[in-house]
């Protein structure tokens, strides 16, 4: 499985400037990401989780180092990206179908065949019957899953998902994640996911990194392997596993959490 | 949902009909008992007539306008003032607020300006604008539209930069242009906004056009509120009211109808 580096970070650091002074809020990252795994970052409360998603979807420069994407160093906008956020951001004013389709119109790429694999997505992850309703019809687990899809008809190389399932309520999570982690798999995606969830955490990466406090830099890399009962690999499912105590426990205590 | 409603729920849906059935009769009742009591106190002498008019005058005054057509003639002249000065006014307002958004440092630049005109009273510019543009029409609608532009400058640009910033950022992950961003997300986001100005807009419109007719015109529902006020003929100048707060309201509507047309998505 591990054969191509999707994603390659190299020695990304990064301060912000503002009148009041400068924070540093990446001291030194780097980490390799390889084609269809799911790797999960997880790090205390302002670690610069988000930041480093930001660096490798292009939208802001590091300040040090660089991040390639498929051997090509990233400049500007990464069309190869696809990006999730913490709420769905669907647009009010435009229909299920229409949302999905927003990358697909911003990169000039609809066409019968592009518009055939969005209905595809929904059709086969039950949102088929709502392509014509508007986001406000829809449950906030639905508004995710379109959320997801919308990112998965650009055929990204790379998802980054930036805490996709926080604005969720508990019960909504566990069944969203645990689908988006089958989607993920399915589609053989490349991912990777910034979580404050330990146990979401481990039930769908296949490597966890943890980041330390602020300034950030790689505090470990955790490679996950659940025996998940009667080998239905899903991250549900894996939660029952026997080593998940242990994954959490190690977690725990290498994000070293002081309230 | 099923057919069957239980005797609770139909009981419900009676009661909020007979409550708006009452509101609006009450609301037709106050109408006519102040009409009556005008007529009926005037007919009495209780009030000077001179002074307040009433309306069985107002009406015959309005029959001989519709019959001769003058009442068409000036509706028209200062609904044709209005419309173009709205128009001009909103589309003008928004193009600005598009081009502060656009630049950031045009935005600070402008910023203490706008500041200043919005709280400048514009009917006071009239007169200014009257003498450099010209005492016609031109010179009503550019009163019109001074007075609705910088609030829709204000309004709109405040509502392009409450756009969520995460919505951009999501175009931006697709590799959207600025230009793209505006017409994805910043402009439709903006829509209830910019309806709302609109609302706003009618009314300051009709402010403009009415102060421009009282200062030049010799047509136009302003040029007979001031005629009849100096010749002292209060049916003209009631049923002048009458007709601007009809007119004014029924392009309200309109907008509230567009409204409803262009905001599926809200119900």
């Amino acid at each position: 499985m591990e054969e191509k580096k999707v994603v390659e970070i190299k020695n990304v650091g990064m301060t912000y400037h503002t009148l009041d002074g400068e924070t540093e809020a990446i001291k030194d990252i780097s980490l390799d990401i390889y084609h269809g795994e799911i790797v999960v970052l997880v790090g205390p409360s302002g670690s610069g989780k988000s930041t480093l998603l930001s660096i490798i979807a292009g939208l802001i420069n590091p300040s040090k180092g660089e991040v390639l994407v498929n051997e090509k160093k990233i400049g500007g906008h990464n069309k190869e990206i696809g990006y999730m956020f913490q709420r769905d951001h669907l647009f009010e004013w435009r229909t299920i179908l229409q949302n999905v389709l927003l990358g697909l119109e911003i990169q000039e790429k609809i066409s019968e065949e592009t518009k055939e694999y969005a209905n595809k997505l929904l059709e086969t992850y039950g949102l088929g019957e709502f392509k014509n309703s508007y986001p406000r019809q829809l449950s906030g687990g639905m508004r995710q899953r379109a959320a997801l899809i919308r990112t998965l008809v650009i055929k990204p190389d790379l998802l980054l998902l930036d805490e996709p399932f926080s604005a969720l309520d508990y019960q909504t999570r566990l069944a969203i994640a645990d689908e988006v982690g089958i989607i993920l798999k399915k589609e053989k995606k490349t991912a990777l996911m910034v979580t404050h969830d330990i146990a979401e955490a481990i039930s769908m990466a296949d490597r966890v990194v943890v980041l330390s406090n602020r300034p950030a830099t790689v505090k470990d890399i955790i490679p996950i392997a659940l025996s998940c009962p009667n080998g239905v690999k899903t991250p549900l499912k894996c939660r029952e596993a026997p080593e998940f105590r242990y994954y959490f426990n190690k977690i725990w205590k290498e994000l070293d959490v002081h309230v | 949902m099923s057919n069957k409603v239980s005797k609770e729920h139909n009981d419900y849906l009676k009661m909020i009909k007979s409550r708006k059935r009452a509101i609006f009769t009450t609301q037709i009742l106050i109408l006519i008992i102040w009409m009556a009591a005008w007529e009926l106190f005037a007919r009495l002498g209780w009030i000077d007539t001179f002074l307040t008019s009433n309306p069985s005058e107002i009406w015959k005054l309005f029959i001989h306008y519709t019959k001769n057509g003058g009442l068409f003639y000036h509706v028209g002249i200062s609904v044709a003032e209005t419309v173009v000065g709205f128009l001009v006014g909103t589309l003008l307002g928004v193009l600005v607020a598009i081009f502060l958004w656009w630049s950031d440092f045009l935005a600070k630049v402008f910023d203490p300006y706008l500041v200043v005109l919005n709280s400048l009273p514009k009917t006071a510019l009239a007169p200014i604008i009257i003498i450099w543009v010209g005492a016609g029409y031109s010179g009503i609608i550019v009163t019109a539209i001074t007075v609705s532009i910088v609030v829709t400058i204000m309004n709109v640009y405040i509502g392009f930069t409450s756009v969520d910033e995460d919505k951009i950022k999501l175009l931006q992950t697709f590799g959207a242009t600025k230009f793209q961003i505006l017409r994805k997300v910043v402009l439709p986001s903006s829509v209830p906004t910019i309806i709302s100005t609109l609302k706003v807009n009618i009314g300051l419109s009709w402010v403009g056009v009415i102060v421009g007719e009282f200062l030049v015109s010799k047509a136009g529902i302003g040029y007979l509120i001031v005629y009849g006020g100096q010749v002292f003929k209060l049916d003209l100048v009631m049923m002048s009211v009458f007709i601007l707060a009809i007119i004014s309201a029924i392009m309200y509507q309109g907008i509230a109808a567009i409204e409803k047309k262009y905001m599926k998505w809200q119900q």
